[in-house]
C-alpha cells in the first residue's frame, strides 16, 4: 500500500535554524493497516504525514502509494490517493462555502475540474445520506456556511470529506487533539466506524497513549525525525501505557517529560 | 442643483461602467482574497486596444473583444509571477502595472488617443445619454451587458472549475487537498478579473471618446470602493451570489452619485482622489476597529449606563 524509503527532510539548510526533522524514515503499510503514530513534540510525526502529502518536496527518499512512485507529484495531484484531516477544525473545510459545496469539492478530488455544474441533484441526495449517519443533523443544513458550523461539527465533516472518494491512505494529523474531549471522543469513534466500513488504511498521529494503544492494529513511535519502535498485533495489544512512557524515556536518553504526554495518559 | 441634476444621468452611466470594472476587482479581492493591482494598468491597456482597433478599421465587438483578451494576458503575466515566481500577489500586480505602462503606450503610439463619436460607430459615449433612441442609450447598453456579465459570472462560479477558485480563495490548503492546482486557480482568476476590467476600459475609453496612459490610475481604489459600499449597503439583503455582483455594481453608481453631489457642492476636483482614499481606508479599516475596540465601546457603554444609575451598585 505506503512504502515509505529512506525519506530525509531539514528545514532552513545552512541557517542557526536548520532542522533535521525527518533522518530517514522508512515504513511499509500493508493493505487495511491502521496505523497510530506517538512521539513528543517535535519528533517529526506531522512533518511525516506532510512529506506523504506533498506539501514541500522531500531531500532525499521515495514514497510509493500502490506501487506507484508519487515522490515527484505535487500536492494536489497527490490528493488523488490521500485523505487528509488536519488538527486544526479551520483548516480541512472552506468557511465560506456551503455544507454540500465542501462535499461536492471532496467528491471530485483525483478528477478534473471542468465547466460542468459544480454539484449535481443525485449528489445532494448521497450528501444527505453520508451526513444523516453522522448523527449531528448537518443533513438538514446542507447549504449552510461551513463557518458557522462548531469545531467538531467541522472536524466530523471534514472526516466525511477525507472519506468520501475513498482513499487510498488516510491520513489524520492529531485530528482530535483541538476539540474538547466529548467532542474529541465522538470524532473518534466516527474515525473508527469510517475506517473499519470502508477497510481503509490509515496514518493517525495521536498524542493519546492509550488511544495509541487501543485504535487500529499497528503502533509506531517516532523520535528526532526517525521511527524508533514498531509494533503491531497481539504485542500491541498488549502494551501499556507504562511501556511506551518507557521507550519514550529510553530514547531520550531518560530526560524525558513532556506535559502534554503526561497528561494524556 | 440643476446642473447637478443634470449631471446625474452621466454619473449612473459612468458608473456602471466602472461596475464591471469593480466586479472584476469583486473576482480577485473577495473571491481569491488577492488585492490585485494588475488593473490599474489592465484598464488602459483595454481601452488603448479597444479605441486603437477601431481606429484601425475594425468592427466595435471585435475590438473589445480583443480588449478583453488583451486584459487577460496582463492577468496572466501576474499571474504567473505570482505562482510560478513566488512573487507575493501585491507586489506581482505592482510590476505588472508598471511593465503595461510601456506597453499602452507602445499600443497607442502616444498618451493619448482619441475616438470621435461622429466617425466611429461607437457603442457608448457620453453622448448617448440623452436625446437619443432608448435601444442607443449608454445607460440601457451598459445595464444589459452588466446583467449578461453577472448571468456568465453566476454561471462559472457554480461549475466545478468556477468552486474550485472559491475554494482556493477560502482556504488554499484545503483546496490543495481536496485536489485542486490552487495555482492553476489563482491565474485563472487573475485572467478573469483582468480580462474583465479592459473590458470595462474599452468601455470608458468609448463614452469618453479617447484613451488616456493615466485612464486606470487608481483604478484599485475606485473599484475597491464600489465593492465596498456594495456591501455596506446592499450586504444584508444580497445574499445571493448573482445579487451581491448587482450589489457592486449599484455600489459603483453610489460612488460616481456621491462623487457627482461633492463636486456640486464646490470641492476642487483635485482632492477628488484623496477623498476616494481616505473613504477606501476608512472602510477597509473598519473590520480592524470592530475586533480591537469593539469590546472597548462596549465596556464605555456599560460605564456611562452606570453613571446615569448613579450609585446603585
Amino acid at each position: 500500500m505506503l512504502e515509505a524509503r529512506n525519506i530525509v527532510k531539514t528545514f532552513n539548510v545552512g541557517t542557526v535554524n536548520e532542522k533535521k526533522a525527518l533522518r530517514g524514515i522508512n515504513l511499509t503499510l500493508e493493505d487495511g493497516d491502521f496505523v497510530t503514530v506517538i512521539g513528543g513534540n517535535g519528533a517529526g510525526k506531522s512533518t511525516f504525514l506532510n512529506a506523504i502529502s506533498g506539501v514541500w518536496p522531500v531531500d532525499r527518499g521515495q514514497i510509493i502509494i500502490e506501487g506507484k512512485d508519487i515522490t515527484g507529484l505535487p500536492e494536489h495531484k497527490r490528493a488523488a490517493f490521500l485523505g487528509r484531516v488536519f488538527q486544526d477544525p479551520m483548516t480541512g473545510t472552506a468557511a465560506d462555502m456551503g455544507i454540500e459545496e465542501n462535499l461536492a469539492l471532496a467528491f471530485r478530488r483525483g478528477g478534473r475540474r471542468t465547466l460542468k455544474s459544480g454539484i449535481t441533484g443525485s449528489e445532494r441526495a448521497l450528501y444527505k445520506d453520508v451526513l444523516s449517519r453522522l448523527g449531528l443533523g448537518l443533513q438538514s443544513r446542507m447549504t449552510t456556511k461551513v463557518g458557522l458550523l462548531s469545531g467538531g461539527q467541522r472536524q466530523a465533516l471534514t472526516l466525511l470529506m477525507a472519506t468520501l472518494k475513498q482513499p487510498k491512505l488516510l491520513l489524520l494529523d492529531e485530528h482530535t487533539a483541538a476539540l474538547d474531549p466529548k467532542t474529541a471522543k465522538k470524532v473518534l469513534e466516527l474515525t473508527e466506524e469510517i475506517v473499519e466500513d470502508q477497510h481503509l488504511t490509515a496514518l493517525m498521529v495521536t498524542h493519546n497513549m492509550k488511544d495509541a494503544i487501543r485504535i487500529g492494529n499497528r503502533l509506531i513511535m517516532m523520535h528526532e525525525g526517525q521511527i524508533i519502535y514498531d509494533v503491531s498485533g497481539e504485542a500491541k495489544k498488549a502494551l501499556h501505557v507504562s511501556d511506551l512512557l518507557q521507550k519514550f524515556e529510553e530514547a531520550s536518553g531518560g530526560g524525558f517529560a513532556n506535559d502534554r504526554m503526561m497528561l494524556a495518559k | 442643483m440643476l446642473s447637478l441634476i443634470n449631471a446625474l444621468p452621466g454619473a449612473v452611466a459612468q458608473g456602471l461602467i466602472w461596475g464591471i470594472m469593480a466586479i472584476g476587482v469583486y473576482i480577485t479581492y473577495r473571491i481569491l482574497d488577492i488585492a490585485d493591482l494588475t488593473v490599474d494598468g489592465s484598464l488602459c491597456t483595454g481601452g488603448a486596444v479597444c479605441v486603437m482597433m477601431m481606429l484601425g478599421g475594425q468592427n466595435v465587438w471585435v475590438s473589445m473583444g480583443a480588449a478583453l483578451l488583451a486584459g487577460m494576458v496582463t492577468g496572466l503575466a501576474t499571474g504567473v509571477l505570482h505562482t510560478f515566481a513566488g512573487i507575493p500577489a501585491i507586489l506581482a500586480g505592482i510590476l505588472t502595472q508598471l511593465g503595461l505602462y510601456s506597453v499602452n503606450l507602445e499600443i497607442m503610439g502616444k498618451a493619448n488617443q482619441a475616438i470621435n463619436v461622429d466617425k466611429f460607430s461607437l457603442l457608448v459615449s457620453l453622448r448617448f445619454i440623452k436625446g437619443v433612441p432608448v435601444f442607443k442609450n449608454t445607460i440601457l447598453i451598459v445595464a444589459l451587458v452588466i446583467l449578461a456579465l453577472i448571468a456568465v459570472l453566476y454561471w462559472f462560479f457554480g461549475t466545478e472549475l468556477g468552486c474550485s477558485l472559491r475554494a482556493t480563495g477560502c482556504n488554499d490548503k484545503m483546496a490543495r487537498a481536496q485536489g485542486i492546482n490552487t495555482d492553476l486557480a489563482r491565474v485563472l482568476g487573475l485572467m478573469l478579473s483582468n480580462g474583465l476590467v479592459a473590458f470595462a476600459g474599452a468601455l470608458l475609453s468609448q463614452y469618453q471618446g479617447f484613451a488616456d496612459i493615466n485612464m486606470g490610475r487608481g483604478a484599485i481604489v475606485i473599484g475597491l470602493a464600489a465593492v465596498i459600499i456594495g456591501e455596506a449597503v446592499f450586504g444584508r439583503i444580497f445574499r445571493n451570489f448573482a445579487l451581491r455582483l448587482l450589489g457592486v455594481a449599484f455600489g459603483s453608481i453610489i460612488y460616481y452619485l456621491v462623487l457627482q453631489v461633492v463636486i456640486a457642492m464646490g470641492l476642487d476636483a483635485n482632492w477628488l482622489k484623496l477623498l476616494s482614499a481616505l473613504v477606501v481606508a476608512v472602510f477597509l479599516g473598519i473590520p480592524t476597529w470592530n475586533d480591537r475596540y469593539a469590546k472597548l465601546f462596549k465596556d464605555m457603554g456599560r460605564g456611562s449606563g452606570r453613571t446615569e444609575r448613579g450609585g446603585i451598585d
